[in-house]
C-alpha cells in the first residue's frame, strides 16, 4: 500500500474531498478553490466530476469533489465513482493522495460511517468538523483533541459557510502529506474475517496478490462481483466466493446484508461516546418550527404551488428578454458577416444560416438555464428541495419516480433541456432515466408558436374563441397523458435497474451563499456549452447543408423565366420590361426572391426527403409541404413556421401571428389526388399535426442533452420513440377525426 | 407486533428490528434508523405519504410501504 503513497507523478498533490450530503461539501468546495474549478463527468457514467485548485503552502492541490453518499455500498452509479476514485480504478484519474472528509459536528455518528467505509480503502485522511458554530449554539460539546486521539486522524473545527478554520485545515493537510495519518480499522470480529478467508479461498490464486482487504470486504458485503472479476477471476469463480463469504457471516448469526451496519455503527458509538456530550444538547434548531409551515397540509401545497409558479415563470417569461437580446445579438451579427461575404453567396449562407445559427441555437438556452440553476441551487442550499419532494412524493410514486422529479419535468414546460440538466439532483438511476425520458414530452415553450398558428388560424374561425382557449389549454397536457402509461410500463417491465427506497434527508435550513449559487450557475453553463453545445452546432450546419444543397443555377433560372413570362402576360407588358422593372421595383424583386427561395427549398435534399416520405405521412393527412415542414423542423420544431413561410413564398420572417401565412395556409387545395381541389388543412389535419408537435422529438438541442446526461443509447431511444408515438397519434387522430 | 408506519404525529417509539427480506434495511440503517434508536414521528406528507421522522436530532422522510417494514415497540 505504501508505494500507493507517494505524491502522484506531476507534483500536484491530489486530495478527494468526501462526506455525506447535506454537510456543507459544496460551499467548503468552492471555500477551498474559487473560480479555479472544472466541472465534467466521471468516463462512462453521467456522474458529475468536478475538480478544483487550491493553493496551499507553497504547493497546488487538486482537490476531487466526490459524489455525496452515505454509504459506499454500491448501490447508485455514484457510490461506485466514490469506491473507484478511492481505488485509483478510474480511466485517467488517479488515486487520490489524502482524503480530506468533511463530517457535520452536529451528526457526527451517522457522518463517520462513510469515513470508517472509505478508510478501509487505506488513504491517509483528515477531517474536517464542519457546522462547528451551530454545534456549539445546540449545546453539542465536541472534545475535539480526544476524538482526534480516538481516531488517529488530525480533527479539525471549521464553518465551511463563515470561512472559519480553513487556514488551520490547510496547515493540518499539509502535515497529512507527510505523517499520512490513517483512520483505524475496526477490528472484526473473528467469525467475519474467517468468512472473508473462505471467500478469498475460492478465487484463483492469481487474484490473490492483488486484491486487497478493502476490495475483498467491499465485495462480500456489497454482493458485488464487479470487484473480483476486474481483479481477474472468472464470474463463477467471483459468485462463489462472495456466496461463501456470505454464508460464513451468517453461519456466525450477523445478518450478511446489514452484518457491516450493524458492526460499524457499534464501533463508531465506542469510538465517539468519550468525545461528545449530547447530554444538554437542543435537538432541532429552529427547522421544525419552520416546516409548521412549509410542510403543513395546507399551507405547505399554498407555499409549494406559489413557489413552483415563480420559477416557472422565471424560465418561461424572465428568460424571454434575454433570449430576444441574443436572437437580436445573432441577426446583427448575421447582416454583418452576411454583409462582408454577398460576392459568396454560398460561404454567406454558410456562415449566416450555418456557423451563426449554430452559435445562436446554442446560446439561446443560456438564460433560462441560468436562471434555472439559480432557483435549484437556492431551492437545494436553503433545504427547500427535500420538503418539495416530501411534499409531490404521492403523485409520482405510483409509477417509479418520486417527489424529485417534480422541479425538473415543471421546468421542462418551458424548455425541455434545462429540465434533462435538472435530474441531476435525482440520485435514484432508475427514477433519473425515467425524469429525463419524460422531460420532452411536457410542452415547451418552442411548441407554443406551432399551436398558436394552427388554432389561430383554423380551430378559432371554425369553433371560436373559448374552444381555441380551451384546446391551447389541452394540447399543454397530451404529452404527459400519452406519456404517463409508457412509464407506468417501463418502470414495472422493461427498465432492470433495481428500486431504491425512497428515503430523504430533510436538512436544517440554511442561508444560501452567494458563491455557491453563482459557481453553480457559471459552472451548469458552461458545461452545456460545451458538450451539448457542440452537438447542437453540428445538427445546425448539417441541416443547413441539406436545406442548402444541391444548389444548381438553373432553378434560379427557370423560376425567374415563369415568374418574367406570368407578370408578362398579367400585365399586359414585354418580358424585357418586366426584368426592367425587377431591377427597379424592390418589392417585385423581393417577391421573386421568395419564389426562387421556395424552390430552392423544394428541390433541396431536404425537399427531395421530404417528398420521398410524404406517402409515410400521407396516413396522417400532410402534404409533401407540410413534410418538408415537419422534417424540417427536427432539429428545432419552431423551425416549422418559417419553413412553411419559405415553402409558400411569404419569405422566411414569417411568425405565428401573421396573417398571411394564415391565410396562404387555409387556401391551400391537393392539387392533385383523390381529394383534389378539397382544402389541405381540415380540422383532423390541423389536430394531426398538433398531436404529432406536442409528442414528437423535434429538438436536437434535447436529443444531445439527453444523451450527454445518460449515453448516446437514451439520446436515440428517446428520438426514435418519440418520433414513432407521434406518427402513429397523429395518424390515428386524422383517421378518426376523418370518419367523424 | 406495532411499525413506524403505525404511529401518530408525535408518537415516539424504538426500532426493534426490520422485517426479514426487506432489501432496504441496509440503507435505512446506514441513515441512522439502526435498531435500538428513538424514533419520533414528526408527520406524514399533505397527501398522506411519505412519512417525516426524527431520528437523533435528523429529519428523514420515508414511504408508508417501507415504514411498515419496520417493527418498533413503544416507549
Amino acid at each position: 500500500m505504501a508505494t500507493d503513497m507517494v505524491p502522484s507523478v506531476n507534483g500536484l498533490v491530489r486530495i478527494a474531498l468526501l462526506g455525506n450530503p447535506n454537510t456543507g461539501k459544496s460551499t467548503l468546495f468552492n471555500c477551498l478553490t474559487g473560480l479555479r474549478q472544472k466541472v465534467g463527468n466521471y468516463p462512462g457514467v453521467t456522474v458529475q466530476r468536478k475538480t478544483g485548485r487550491m493553493l496551499f503552502g507553497t504547493k497546488v492541490a487538486e482537490i476531487i469533489d466526490l459524489p455525496g453518499t452515505y454509504s459506499l455500498a454500491a448501490d447508485s452509479p455514484d457510490e461506485r465513482v466514490v469506491v473507484d476514485a478511492l481505488l485509483g480504478e478510474l480511466e485517467t484519474i488517479a488515486r487520490p493522495d489524502l482524503v480530506l472528509f468533511i463530517v457535520d459536528a452536529t451528526n457526527l455518528q451517522r457522518n463517520l460511517f462513510l469515513a470508517f467505509q472509505a478508510a478501509q480503502l487505506g488513504i491517509p485522511m483528515v477531517l474536517a468538523l464542519n457546522h462547528w458554530d451551530s454545534a456549539r449554539k445546540r449545546n453539542i460539546v465536541i472534545d475535539v483533541e480526544r476524538l482526534s486521539q480516538e481516531l488517529g486522524l488530525p480533527v479539525v473545527p471549521i464553518s465551511a459557510a463563515r470561512a472559519e478554520g480553513i487556514p488551520q485545515l490547510k496547515k493540518s493537510l499539509l502535515d497529512a502529506m507527510e505523517s499520512k495519518p490513517m483512520l483505524a480499522e475496526p477490528v472484526w470480529p473473528k467469525e467475519v474475517q474467517a468468512a472473508m478467508e473462505e471467500a478469498k479461498s475460492e478465487l484463483p490464486e492469481k487474484v490473490h496478490s492483488s486484491l486487497s482487504r478493502a476490495v475483498l470486504f467491499r465485495s462480500v458485503f456489497d454482493e458485488d462481483k464487479s470487484f473480483f472479476i476486474r481483479e481477474g477471476a472468472s464470474e463463477a469463480e467471483a459468485l462463489s466466493a462472495i456466496e461463501k463469504g456470505r454464508k460464513g457471516i451468517f453461519k456466525s448469526g450477523l445478518n450478511a446484508g446489514n452484518a457491516e451496519t450493524v458492526l460499524l455503527y457499534r464501533h463508531i458509538k465506542e469510538k465517539i461516546s468519550p468525545c461528545v456530550d449530547v447530554a444538554h444538547s437542543r435537538s432541532t434548531s429552529g427547522s421544525e418550527s419552520i416546516d409548521a409551515i412549509l410542510t403543513h397540509r395546507i399551507w405547505g401545497l399554498v407555499a409549494f404551488l406559489g413557489l413552483m409558479y415563480v420559477v416557472f415563470q422565471s424560465v418561461y417569461s424572465w428568460a424571454g428578454p434575454f433570449m430576444d437580446l441574443i436572437d437580436a445579438g445573432k441577426g446583427v451579427v448575421q447582416d454583418l458577416v452576411g454583409g462582408w461575404l454577398t460576392s459568396w453567396p454560398m460561404l454567406q449562407s454558410l456562415a449566416t444560416d450555418g456557423i451563426v445559427e449554430g452559435v445562436g441555437a446554442v446560446f439561446i438556452f443560456l438564460p433560462q438555464i441560468l436562471i434555472l440553476f439559480f432557483f435549484i441551487t437556492l431551492l437545494e442550499d436553503t433545504g427547500y428541495m427535500a420538503r418539495a419532494a416530501f411534499l409531490m412524493d404521492k403523485l409520482f410514486s405510483w409509477c417509479g419516480l418520486s417527489g424529485k422529479s417534480f422541479v425538473p419535468l415543471l421546468s421542462s414546460y418551458a424548455c425541455a433541456i434545462p429540465g434533462v440538466m435538472a435530474a441531476r439532483t435525482i440520485q435514484d438511476p432508475k427514477a433519473r432515466i425515467i425524469t429525463v425520458l419524460l422531460s420532452p414530452f411536457m410542452s415547451c415553450s418552442a411548441r407554443l408558436p406551432v399551436y398558436v398558428l394552427l388554432i389561430g388560424a383554423f380551430i378559432e374561425p371554425t369553433y371560436g374563441a373559448t374552444i381555441a382557449g380551451a384546446s391551447l389549454f389541452a394540447m399543454h397536457f397530451v404529452g404527459l397523458l400519452v406519456a404517463m402509461p409508457f412509464v407506468y410500463v417501463a418502470n414495472k417491465y422493461v427498465l432492470k435497474i433495481p428500486p431504491q427506497a425512497f428515503v430523504l434527508e430533510m436538512p436544517s435550513y440554511q442561508v444560501p451563499k452567494v458563491r455557491d449559487v453563482s459557481l453553480r450557475m457559471y459552472n451548469q453553463g458552461k458545461e452545456f456549452v460545451r458538450n451539448a453545445g457542440t452537438v447542437i452546432f453540428a445538427i445546425t450546419i448539417v441541416i443547413w447543408a441539406l436545406l442548402y444543397f444541391p444548389r444548381s443555377e438553373e432553378v434560379a433560372e427557370s423560376v425567374t423565366a415563369e415568374f418574367v413570362q406570368t407578370q408578362a402576360s398579367e400585365l399586359g407588358l414585354e418580358s424585357n420590361d418586366i426584368l426592367e422593372q425587377i431591377e427597379s421595383d424592390e418589392e417585385m424583386a423581393a417577391a421573386l426572391e421568395r419564389k426562387v427561395m421556395s424552390a430552392y427549398v423544394e428541390q433541396s435534399y431536404m425537399g427531395r426527403i421530404g417528398k420521398t416520405v410524404q406517402p409515410v405521412f400521407a396516413l396522417a393527412g400532410f402534404d409533401w409541404k407540410i413534410t418538408v415542414g415537419v422534417i424540417a423542423s427536427f432539429p428545432a420544431r419552431e423551425v416549422i413556421i418559417s419553413t412553411l413561410g419559405i415553402i409558400y413564398s411569404l419569405g422566411g420572417d414569417t411568425d405565428e401571428e401573421s396573417s398571411d401565412l394564415r391565410q396562404t395556409m387555409a387556401a391551400q387545395k391537393w392539387q392533385d389526388g383523390p381529394r383534389m381541389g378539397e382544402p389541405i388543412y381540415t380540422i383532423p389535419v390541423v389536430s394531426a399535426i398538433m398531436v404529432f408537435f406536442a409528442l414528437c422529438q423535434q429538438c436536437g438541442a434535447t436529443v444531445a442533452v439527453i444523451s450527454q446526461e445518460t449515453s448516446w443509447k437514451y439520446g436515440v431511444f428517446s428520438f426514435v420513440f418519440m418520433t414513432t408515438l407521434a406518427w402513429i397519434m397523429a395518424t390515428l387522430v386524422y383517421q378518426i377525426g376523418s370518419l367523424l | 407486533m406495532k411499525t413506524l408506519n403505525d404511529l401518530t404525529k408525535g408518537q415516539t417509539a424504538r426500532i426493534s428490528c426490520y422485517l426479514p427480506r426487506f432489501t432496504a434495511a441496509r440503507r435505512l440503517m446506514e441513515l441512522g434508523l439502526m435498531p435500538g434508536t428513538l424514533v419520533r414521528f414528526v408527520k406524514a406528507a399533505p397527501l398522506g405519504d411519505p412519512i417525516a421522522l426524527e431520528v437523533d436530532g435528523r429529519h428523514l422522510s420515508l414511504r408508508r410501504v417501507d415504514a411498515a417494514q419496520i417493527n418498533v415497540q413503544s416507549v
